[in-house]
């Protein structure tokens, strides 16, 4: 599955808490300008793999390489100027909370892009309206806010710096079905429009059969499969088929796709 | 390509005159990185541009949400939101970016908050202040009436008696706290028989070194250091803790399980300091008076039996106990102050510190107060 095209590497990776064996041998690659959806059952270490591709957790053994380069190798500026090229949204969203939303997306433009204060901020609120929220909650703060609006404006921080590769975790939990509607559009859209590879975790089968180019599946500690939707549903695989076949899966490949018969 | 590279041909705006009407060109790379003139260039260009310029963006190079924003700035979100219209030649996935940017763009802008500065802000702030101030105290008074209430209904119920957590709290603010009040009020015990030595020495009375140590530790430093210190350790834990479970929607999650978080949180922390701060107040009264006593071996000539006996036969048990009465009055205020502010958390990370050291320098504040107006009542007394 490795291609010229391969963004990331992840080669035999281990993770391990204390006992317990979470990755044993994975290999995992995301190319150029694809959305590679990331599914698997609670605990399977969906979380724990992108933390250790983004280089927030070191793993036990294997290697990571973005952009050719082994991440935990560098030294820290360097290392910094690749974590630029990433945006990161955290389960949680993960906003500042001491800072008001327009600040939380401004920051890594004022640190990182140079801008003035007062451009920042301008931009700021186009990232924060193209995320779908209101031009009245830019100077909230994440404790005023529903849990949807700061996944939203997490997006719009994970944006800021036009990265090249997008991290989601689990970003249209949490979502009313529109939201996750629109936010499935916009990303396509910059993916379209700018090229953005993303690396997405999720449960919503919508999502994944809307967006996604390719399809990886954690489970028994490594990938299973990661490959286009159609070869993946058909995959031979208890989980994988309880997975795509079960009720939700059927109704939402059904909603993609209403020329499809199961 | 990505905007964070730097490009070979930043973006440029030309305006060319062109019989009368203006004629807009845009070319280059219209990106993050070329941010700062494109910005510039717009605010230029922007006002000689009427409805209709002509525009052309067929040599516009890479594009992102920001070189799209400031597009949308300079011919407004409404026209290009048309752009498929004036501007056919461009691919589709760059029609729909600049779509995306214009229709995001298209709403009222926000009335921003404006920040003052005046007299009538500053005198309104003041005001808020002094009603917070007000406030803080009535919530105070009123927390401390829910905790006494509560006590008072689990009390006659042993089953309801949150044994483990009281055990576990007992070793966290008390046992854990041994070594720092021990150290911290023998040293104390030996820096006072020094100021004693040193003092009284010019009147021939240095043998009352051991008086003016007994005198302090029992009476005041045993009790106030020990309550200084477990209002540093202890206040800010509870208020931190509680106040990271109420960030979280823990204390929420207590209230619709149909538990009282009074009784689950406050109740055991309120206890446990009542049970440690005396206990701590013995000790410290031990490790000070032991100072002293050192100090009183190797500089005064006192030797350790003198000592002992000059201490039973000067100082009343009465002194003890006035220190060692005070102790549990401090401990309930010390403890419910650190739950209270913890309560009182918002949802943000600022909002934990500020209690917390609201809750450090309140509860230090009230031990202080109170040791003063103690030390007048039992003066008045003859105690």
């Amino acid at each position: 599955m490795s291609g010229p095209q391969a963004l990331i590497e992840v080669r035999g990776l281990v993770n391990r808490f204390g006992r317990q064996t979470v990755h044993e041998g994975l290999d995992l690659d995301i190319r150029r300008g694809e959305i590679l959806g990331v599914v698997g059952g609670s605990g399977t270490g969906k979380s724990v793999l992108l933390r250790s591709i983004v280089g927030l957790r070191r793993p036990n053994a294997g290697s990571v390489r973005v952009f050719g380069e082994d991440l935990l190798a560098l030294s820290g500026e360097r290392r910094s100027r690749i974590e630029q090229r990433f945006g990161v949204l955290f389960q949680r969203g993960a906003l500042f909370t001491s800072l008001n939303l327009q600040e939380n997306v401004a920051l890594p433009l004022v640190e990182h892009a140079g801008l003035s204060r007062a451009d920042a901020e301008r931009l700021a609120r186009l990232k924060l309206a193209l995320a779908g929220l209101p031009p009245d909650a830019a100077c909230k703060y994440p404790d005023e806010l529903s849990g949807g609006m700061v996944k939203r404006a997490a997006l719009a921080r994970a944006l800021a710096l036009d990265p090249e590769v997008l991290f989601l975790d689990e970003p249209t939990a949490g979502l009313d079905p529109i939201g996750a509607a629109a936010f499935d559009q916009l990303l396509l859209t910059l993916r379209d429009a700018l090229g953005l590879s993303v690396f997405l975790v999720t449960h919503d089968l919508d999502t994944l059969y809307t967006l996604c180019d390719r399809v990886a599946v954690l489970a028994r500690r490594r990938v299973l499969v990661a490959d286009r939707l159609e070869a993946v549903e058909a995959t031979d695989d208890p989980w994988i088929r309880d997975y795509f076949h079960g009720p939700r899966g059927r109704s939402a490949q059904r909603a993609a796709d209403p020329s499809r018969e199961n | 390509m990505p905007s964070t590279l730097p490009s070979a041909s930043p973006g440029t705006l030309q305006l060319q005159p062109d019989a009368g009407a203006v004629h807009l060109r845009v070319a280059g790379d219209w990106t993050l990185a070329h941010y700062r003139h494109l910005r510039q260039a717009v605010e230029r260009a922007r006002a000689p541009l009427a409805a209709d310029s002509e525009i052309d963006l067929s040599a516009l190079g890479a594009l992102d949400t920001a070189g799209a924003g400031l597009l949308a700035e300079l011919i407004g979100p409404a026209r290009l939101a048309q752009v498929g219209r004036w501007a056919p030649g461009l691919p589709a996935e760059r029609l729909a970016l600049l779509g995306t940017v214009a229709q995001a763009l298209d709403q009222p802008p926000a009335e921003l908050p404006r920040a003052g500065w005046g007299l009538a802000d500053l005198l309104a702030h003041i005001g808020r202040s002094v009603q917070n101030l007000w406030r803080q105290q009535k919530q105070l008074l009123g927390f401390i009436g829910l905790t006494l209430q509560t006590l008072a209904v689990t009390l006659p119920r042993p089953w309801r008696w949150r044994v483990t957590s009281l055990a576990a709290h007992l070793e966290a603010t008390g046992l854990n706290a041994v070594p720092i009040v021990a150290l911290l009020t023998f040293l104390v015990g030996a820096v006072v028989a020094f100021l004693g030595a040193t003092v009284l020495a010019e009147f021939g009375a240095s043998v009352y070194t051991v008086n003016l140590v007994g005198f302090a530790f029992l009476r005041e430093f045993g009790v106030l250091l020990a309550a200084i210190l477990l209002a540093g350790r202890s206040a800010s834990a509870f208020a931190a803790q509680i106040g990271s479970m109420k960030a979280q929607e823990e204390i929420d999650a207590i209230r619709t399980l149909g538990l009282s978080p009074v009784e689950l949180l406050v109740l055991p922390r309120v206890l446990a300091m009542l049970i440690a701060l005396p206990a701590l107040t013995f000790v410290g009264m031990l490790c000070g008076l032991a100072g002293g006593l050192v100090v009183c071996a190797l500089t005064l000539d006192i030797s350790p039996l003198m000592y002992l006996t000059i201490l039973q036969r000067d100082i009343a048990l009465s002194h003890f106990l006035v220190g060692l009465g005070k102790a549990p009055v401090f401990a309930f205020v010390i403890a419910v102050i650190g739950c209270l502010e913890g309560f009182k958390v918002g949802g943000s990370a600022q909002s934990v510190g500020e209690h917390t050291t609201s809750s450090v320098v309140q509860s230090i504040f009230m031990v202080i107060l109170l040791d003063a107006i103690a030390a007048m009542f039992f003066m008045e007394m003859g105690w």
